[in-house]
C-alpha cells in the first residue's frame, strides 16, 4: 500500500495547475483523492507528479443565477447532498455516494474526471443536461455531459485540461429523482437511474432520463423518454415507458460477482419506474 | 461483599486514549535505525518456483537485503507447527517463506523478503524481484479436493485429505433416522469469510546483540503461546531470551490467534541485519494472508417422531482448511463443531463426521465463534425446516424439544456437559421484547398485500471458555486452557492487575478493574490492568473463544482472594485478634473487627506494612502480591434467543433487516455496556455473513473478493436498531458465575437473519438458499419460484 515515487505541487490557481500539468509528461491532478489515492496505493496509477487543486478556493461552492446552478469542481458530495439550490436528483444522488467519509472528501470534478462507469454523478449530469466547464492551455470551453463521458474511465478532456465547474439548468416546474441499487461492497451503483420531468395538466411535457452503473458509461435513456413524452403520467404509462430501458441499455451490460448482466437488465425497468414515479411526484 | 461496581456500566478506561488517537499499536512503533520489510507474494494459487532473480532488487538504493526461503531454512528456522493435531491428522509442511524448487499453494504465499531503509523502497524492490513459476492446476472446492484426479497440494497427503474426524455411531443413528416418522434433509454451505480486523497485522522486532535478546511486538491475541511456538518450533530463540509484546491491538476476531510467517520473518531479519525492523500488512495482504473462517459444505438429516420430538441427527461436513493447517485449524470443524450439535435441544442420538480437505486457498481457522456458528447454523436450519414442514410455529416447536431447566447439568450425546440454562425463560423474554405475536400479525398483513416480509427466530448455544486442559490435551491440543493472574498491591495501596488474557477491543482494562475494585474495596482509579507483555505478566493463554471473563476473570478473583487472606493475617497479628473475629471491608478496603468497625487496619496501612515487614506474623513472607492459575472445570454455555424481521424488495431481491431483538443469557454480567457492545457488534458480523460477506475464489484459485470493493462488510447505515435484553442463569462452576459474551451475537444473528429471509420467501415455496443472500441470489430464487 505504498505508492511509487512521485513529486507533489500545490497549485495556487487554475492557471498554474493547467501550466504544471500540461508541461509535464506524466502528471495527475489531485482533487479529493478518493479515486486517485487508492489507485496510487495499489500502484494502478504511477504518476511522476501530483498537482493538488485542494487550496484553490475559486473551485469550491455552489451558486445559483439566472436559471442555472454552478457547482465548483472541488465542491464535495456532502456539500451537494446538503444543497437546496441543486436539483433534487443531484442532491439525492450525492447523498447516496459511498459513505460519510467519502462524501466529505470526494469532489464533483474528481468524480467525473475519473469517469468510473459505476459512479452516480455521470448519470445525474446526463439527465440534467449539464455543461462541464473546463480550462486548458487553449483557454476555457464547455462540454455537454452527453459528450463528456466517452467510455470506461475515459472522458473528452484534452491533455492538461482541468474541470473548473459544472453548470446545470434549473426550472422550478421540474421534478427529479435518483434511484440506485447498491453494490453492497463498494457502494457504487449496480444500476442508477436519474430522471427529471416537467408535467402540465397531468401530461409529461419534458423528460430527461439517464442510466448508469450497468454500462461502460452512463447513457441517456432515449427510448424511455420517447415512450413517456407527451403521455399522461400514471402508473401504467410509467411502467410502459420504464420497460423501454432495456433498449437503452443495449448489449454492453456489465456484470460482477454481486450482479450479473442478466440481473441488471432484468431489474432495470423497475428501477427506472421508481425514478420516474418519484420524479413525477416531485414535479408540479 | 459490597461496593458493587460489578454489574454496572462503568465507562471504558481505555477509551480516552483511543478516541484521542493515543493508542499504541505495533505500526506506531518507531525505533532508531529501523528498517522495513516487504514480502514478495505469489500471484498463483498453485505453482512451482523454478527460480528467483533478486539482483535488480538488491541493486536498488536503500535495499539492505533480499532473502529467499532457503536462507531461513539453512539458518535453522523451522516449519510452522499445527497446535491442534487430531488423531490421524496429516500436517502439511509449511515454511515461513517457500523455498525455490518447492510450490506456492495459495495466492499470497510468501516467496521472498525485502528489507530496506523505507517501506516505499521495500515495496519498489518487491516489484523488482523476478520469480519464474511453473503454474499448476488448482483446486478450491472443499468437497471436490478429495475426489480422485484433482490437483494434489502436498505430495505426502494424497487426495488432499488431512484427516477425518467422527463422533458417534453411524449405523445406530442411520437406523434411528430410518425409523423416524419424519426426516428433514438438508444440503448447505457455510461460506468462507474473511476476518478483516480493523488493524492489519504487523510485527516489529529488535535484536540486542549484546545480551542476545529479542523483542518482538506483534498483533497477537496471545503473546505467550506465540513466544512458545517461536522458541520451540520456528525461530529457535529460547523463551528466556525472547520477549513478545502485544500492545494495543485493533480487533482480531480469531485471526490474530495464529502463528504467522511474518512473525518469524521479522525477528529473523532483525537478528540477521542487527537492526530493528518493521512489517505492516497492507489491507490487500490481509485479505490473502490472514486465516479465513467457516467454509463448510454439509449434508445433514434430522429425525422426528410422530409427536414432533427429535430422534436423531446426522451431520456430514467437508471443511476446507486451505493450503496449510493454520495453528488451531483442526479444532474448529471437530470438537468445536460436532460437540455443539445438540443445540438447545434434547437429541438422543447424534452422529457427525468431518472430512478436512486442503485446497489452493488461504488457510482457514477460528473466526468469531469458530465451529460453533457452523454447528448452530446446521442445527437451527434443520429445526426451522422441521417446524415449517410440520406446520408449527418455530418457537413452539423449539420449546417442544428444549432441554428443561431441571435437567441441568445436562449431558449431551456429543461430549458437552451443559452447565446451566433456562431456555423457556429466554424465549419468554424474547417474545415479550419483540412483541412476537404482533410481529407475526404484521407479517400476515404484509403478506396479504403481497409483500415479502419474514420473521426469523434463532435459538443458539455456545460453548465458551474452552476447558478443561486435561480434555483439551486428550483431543489433540498442544496448549492448556487455564489462565493466569497476579494481583500486585503496591506499598502505597495502588494495585496492578496482571492478566494472561489479552484485550484487543473487548474492554478488559475496565471490566477486570471493576472486579478487583469490588474484590478489594478500592477505587477503580487505583487499579491498572496490565496485559500483553511476556516480560511483565506470567505465562498466559490469551484471548479467544469468549474465555477472558470466565477464565481470566476467575483467575483474577482467585488472586484477589489470596490478597485478602494475607491482609487478614497481617491485620489479625496487628490488631491482636483472631482471624475469625475480623472482617474485610469491601467498601474502602482494609480489615476491621466484627462489630467494632472503628478498630480497623486500612488498606493503605496493611499494604505498606506488608512491605516494611516491621510487624508481620512470624513466618509470613513480606510483600503483597498473589498469583493464581485458574483451570476451568468446564466450558460455560451462553445461550440466546434472537428474533428479527426482514423485508425483501420483490423487484430487486434486496433484503433489509428492519427489526432486531436479542435476548442473551451470558450468566452474570460484569459490565452491561461492554456486553451489549459485544452482542451488538457480533450481530452486525452475523448480519454481514447472512447478507453480504463471501470470500469467493474462482477455479484457478484467484480470490475474487480480495478488496473492500468486492468483499462486502456490514455498514452502520444498513444496521437495524438492535434491542438487547438478558436473562441470567449463572454458570455454577466459576467464581463470577459468568459465561462468554464475545461470540453469541455472531452465532445467533447469522441464523436469525437466514431464517427471516427463508420465512419471507416461504410463501413462494422456496425451502433453502445458501448464504450470503445477495440481492441477485434472492431475486433469482423469486423468479424461479414464480
Amino acid at each position: 500500500m505504498y505508492p511509487s515515487k512521485f513529486d507533489y505541487v500545490r497549485a495556487q490557481s487554475v492557471e498554474e495547475a493547467v501550466e504544471r500539468t500540461s508541461s509535464h509528461s506524466n502528471a495527475k491532478i489531485l482533487a479529493g483523492g478518493h479515486s486517485l489515492i487508492p489507485a496510487l496505493k495499489l500502484r494502478l496509477a504511477q504518476p511522476d507528479l501530483l498537482v493538488d487543486l485542494g487550496r484553490i478556493a475559486a473551485l469550491k461552492g455552489i451558486s445559483r443565477h439566472n436559471g442555472t446552478v454552478s457547482v465548483g469542481a472541488l465542491t464535495t458530495h456532502a456539500a451537494c447532498a446538503a444543497s437546496d439550490d441543486l436539483p433534487k436528483v443531484w442532491s439525492e444522488a450525492a447523498g447516496l455516494i459511498g459513505d460519510p467519509q467519502v462524501r466529505n472528501r470526494g469532489t464533483v470534478g474528481g468524480n467525473i474526471a475519473h469517469a468510473d462507469p459505476a459512479s452516480d454523478l455521470p448519470t445525474v449530469l446526463i439527465a440534467l443536461g449539464a455543461q462541464i466547464h473546463v480550462q486548458g492551455t487553449a483557454g476555457p470551453r464547455a462540454i455537454p455531459a452527453d459528450e463528456f463521458f466517452v467510455d470506461l474511465f475515459t472522458t473528452s478532456l484534452e491533455e492538461g485540461e482541468i474541470i473548473t465547474r459544472v453548470e446545470v439548468p434549473v426550472e422550478s416546474n421540474q421534478g427529479s429523482a435518483y434511484t440506485k441499487v447498491f453494490n453492497p461492497a463498494s457502494r457504487y451503483a449496480i444500476l442508477g437511474v436519474a430522471a427529471q420531468v416537467a408535467i402540465a395538466g397531468g401530461v409529461c411535457r419534458q423528460l430527461r432520463v439517464a442510466a448508469g452503473g450497468s454500462t461502460p458509461k452512463a447513457i441517456r435513456a432515449h427510448h424511455v423518454e420517447a415512450a413517456l413524452q407527451g403521455q399522461p403520467i400514471n402508473d401504467t404509462t410509467i411502467q410502459h415507458a420504464a420497460a423501454a430501458i432495456a433498449d437503452d441499455l443495449g448489449e454492453e451490460v456489465i456484470g460482477d460477482m454481486y450482479a450479473s448482466a442478466a440481473y441488471r437488465r432484468s431489474i432495470a425497468a423497475q428501477i427506472a419506474a421508481r425514478a420516474l414515479s418519484a420524479a413525477a411526484a416531485r414535479a408540479r | 461483599m459490597s461496593q458493587t461496581l460489578v454489574g454496572t456500566s462503568v465507562k471504558r478506561k481505555e477509551d480516552p486514549r483511543f478516541i484521542q488517537g493515543r493508542g499504541k499499536y505495533v505500526a506506531n512503533l518507531q525505533l532508531p535505525e529501523m528498517a522495513y520489510i516487504a514480502v514478495k507474494r505469489s500471484p498463483y494459487a498453485h505453482a512451482r518456483i523454478e527460480a528467483i532473480d533478486t539482483r535488480a532488487a538488491e541493486a536498488m538504493a536503500g535495499v539492505l537485503a533480499v532473502f529467499t526461503g532457503q536462507e531461513l531454512i539453512d539458518s535453522g528456522v523451522g516449519k510452522l507447527p499445527c497446535g491442534w493435531v487430531v488423531p490421524g491428522c496429516k500436517v502439511p509442511t509449511r515454511w515461513p517463506v517457500v523455498p525455490i524448487g518447492d510450490k506456492v499453494r495459495h495466492v499470497g504465499d510468501s516467496v521472498a523478503v525485502v528489507v530496506a531503509t523505507s517501506p516505499y523502497i521495500a515495496e519498489d524492490a518487491v516489484e523488482a524481484i523476478e520469480v519464474s513459476y511453473t503454474p499448476l492446476a488448482a483446486v478450491t472446492d472443499a468437497k471436490r479436493a478429495m475426489q480422485p484426479g484433482q490437483p494434489v497440494l502436498h505430495d505426502d497427503i494424497p487426495n488432499n485429505l488431512s484427516y477425518t474426524w467422527a463422533l458417534g455411531d453411524r449405523p445406530t443413528i442411520e437406523q434411528a433416522l430410518s425409523a423416524s416418522a419424519h426426516v428433514i434433509k438438508l444440503d448447505l454451505t457455510n461460506q468462507r469469510l474473511i476476518p478483516n480486523a480493523m488493524e492489519p497485522r504487523a510485527a516489529v522486532a529488535q535484536w540486542n546483540a549484546a545480551t542476545e535478546e529479542m523483542t518482538l511486538w506483534t498483533t497477537s491475541q496471545n503473546p505467550h503461546p506465540i513466544r512458545l511456538l517461536l522458541s520451540a518450533f520456528t525461530l529457535g530463540i529460547p523463551e528466556h531470551k525472547l520477549r513478545v509484546i502485544s500492545p494495543d491491538v485493533g480487533g482480531g476476531f480469531g485471526s490474530k490467534i495464529f502463528h504467522y510467517p511474518e512473525e518469524i520473518i521479522t525477528p529473523w531479519v532483525a537478528r540477521k541485519i542487527n537492526r530493528p525492523v518493521k512489517w505492516v500488512a497492507s489491507r490487500s495482504e490481509s485479505f490473502i494472508t490472514d486465516s479465513h473462517g467457516r467454509d463448510h459444505v454439509t449434508h445433514a438429516e434430522l429425525g422426528l417422531d410422530a409427536e414432533g420430538h427429535i430422534t436423531a441427527l446426522l451431520v456430514e461436513t467437508w471443511a476446507d482448511h486451505g493450503a496449510y493447517l493454520s495453528t488451531f485449524a483442526p479444532l474448529i470443524p471437530t470438537a468445536f463443531y460436532h460437540c455443539l450439535l445438540s443445540g438447545l435441544y434434547k437429541i438422543p442420538l447424534i452422529y457427525g463426521i468431518t472430512y478436512a480437505t486442503l485446497t489452493n486457498t488461504v488457510p482457514v481457522d477460528a473466526y468469531r465463534g469458530a465451529g460453533r456458528p457452523e454447528a448452530a447454523y446446521v442445527v437451527e436450519r434443520l429445526i426451522d425446516l422441521a417446524a415449517r414442514e410440520l406446520d408449527l410455529d418455530p418457537i413452539a416447536f423449539r420449546r417442544h424439544n428444549f432441554i428443561q431447566p431441571e435437567e441441568f447439568p445436562y449431558q449431551t450425546p456429543v461430549a458437552m456437559l451443559y452447565d446451566s440454562g433456562d431456555y423457556n425463560r429466554l424465549f419468554d423474554k424474547a417474545q415479550e421484547l419483540s412483541s412476537y405475536s404482533e410481529l407475526v400479525a404484521a407479517r400476515e398483513a404484509a403478506r396479504a398485500e403481497g409483500r415479502l416480509v419474514g420473521i426469523g427466530v434463532s435459538g443458539c448455544i455456545e460453548a465458551s471458555g474452552p476447558a478443561p486442559s486435561k480434555i483439551a490435551g486428550a483431543l489433540g491440543s498442544a496448549v492448556g486452557f487455564w489462565e493466569s493472574s497476579i494481583v500486585r498491591v503496591h506499598p502505597s495501596g495502588k494495585v496492578s492487575v496482571l492478566t494472561g488474557s489479552h484485550t484487543h477491543g473487548q474492554g478488559h482494562e475496565t471490566a477486570f478493574a471493576q472486579i478487583v475494585a469490588d474484590q478489594l474495596g478500592v477505587p477503580m482509579e487505583d487499579i491498572e490492568v496490565i496485559h500483553g507483555d511476556t516480560a511483565a505478566i506470567p505465562f498466559g493463554m490469551g484471548t479467544y473463544g469468549s474465555r477472558s471473563m470466565a477464565v481470566g476473570g476467575s483467575a483474577i478473583v482467585k488472586s484477589a482472594e489470596k490478597v485478602r487472606k494475607k491482609m487478614l493475617k497481617i491485620a489479625a497479628h496487628q490488631l491482636e485478634a483472631a482471624e475469625e473475629d475480623l472482617a474485610y471491608d469491601f467498601n474502602g478496603g482494609g480489615v476491621y473487627v466484627k462489630g467494632s468497625p472503628s478498630q480497623k487496619k486500612s488498606f493503605f496501612d496493611l499494604s505498606l506494612g506488608a512491605y516494611t515487614a516491621h510487624n508481620l506474623p512470624d513466618g509470613l513472607e513480606p510483600g503483597l502480591e498473589e498469583q493464581a492459575f485458574y483451570d476451568p472445570a468446564n466450558f460455560t454455555f451462553p445461550n440466546s434467543a434472537h428474533i428479527c424481521q426482514v423485508e425483501i424488495d420483490r423487484a430487486t431481491g434486496e433484503v433489509s433487516v428492519q427489526k432486531y431483538y436479542a435476548v442473551d443469557d451470558v450468566g452474570n454480567v460484569i459490565n452491561p455496556m461492554l456486553v451489549d457492545g459485544q452482542i451488538v457488534g457480533g450481530i452486525a458480523q452475523g448480519i454481514g455473513q447472512a447478507l453480504w460477506e463471501y470470500g469467493a475464489y474462482d477455479e484457478s484459485g484467484q480470490l475474487l473478493s480480495g478488496t473492500f470493493m468486492d468483499y462486502a462488510m456490514p455498514r452502520a447505515d444498513v444496521m437495524p436498531v438492535i434491542h438487547t435484553a438478558r436473562t441470567v442463569t449463572p454458570s455454577p462452576h466459576n467464581p463470577l458465575g459468568v459465561k462468554g459474551a464475545g461470540e453469541m451475537g455472531t452465532i445467533a444473528a447469522t441464523v436469525a437473519v437466514a431464517h427471516a429471509v427463508m420465512d419471507a420467501l416461504a410463501p413462494l415455496g422456496i425451502r433453502h438458499l445458501d448464504m450470503p443472500f445477495t440481492a441477485e441470489k434472492v431475486w433469482s430464487a423469486i423468479q424461479e419460484a414464480a
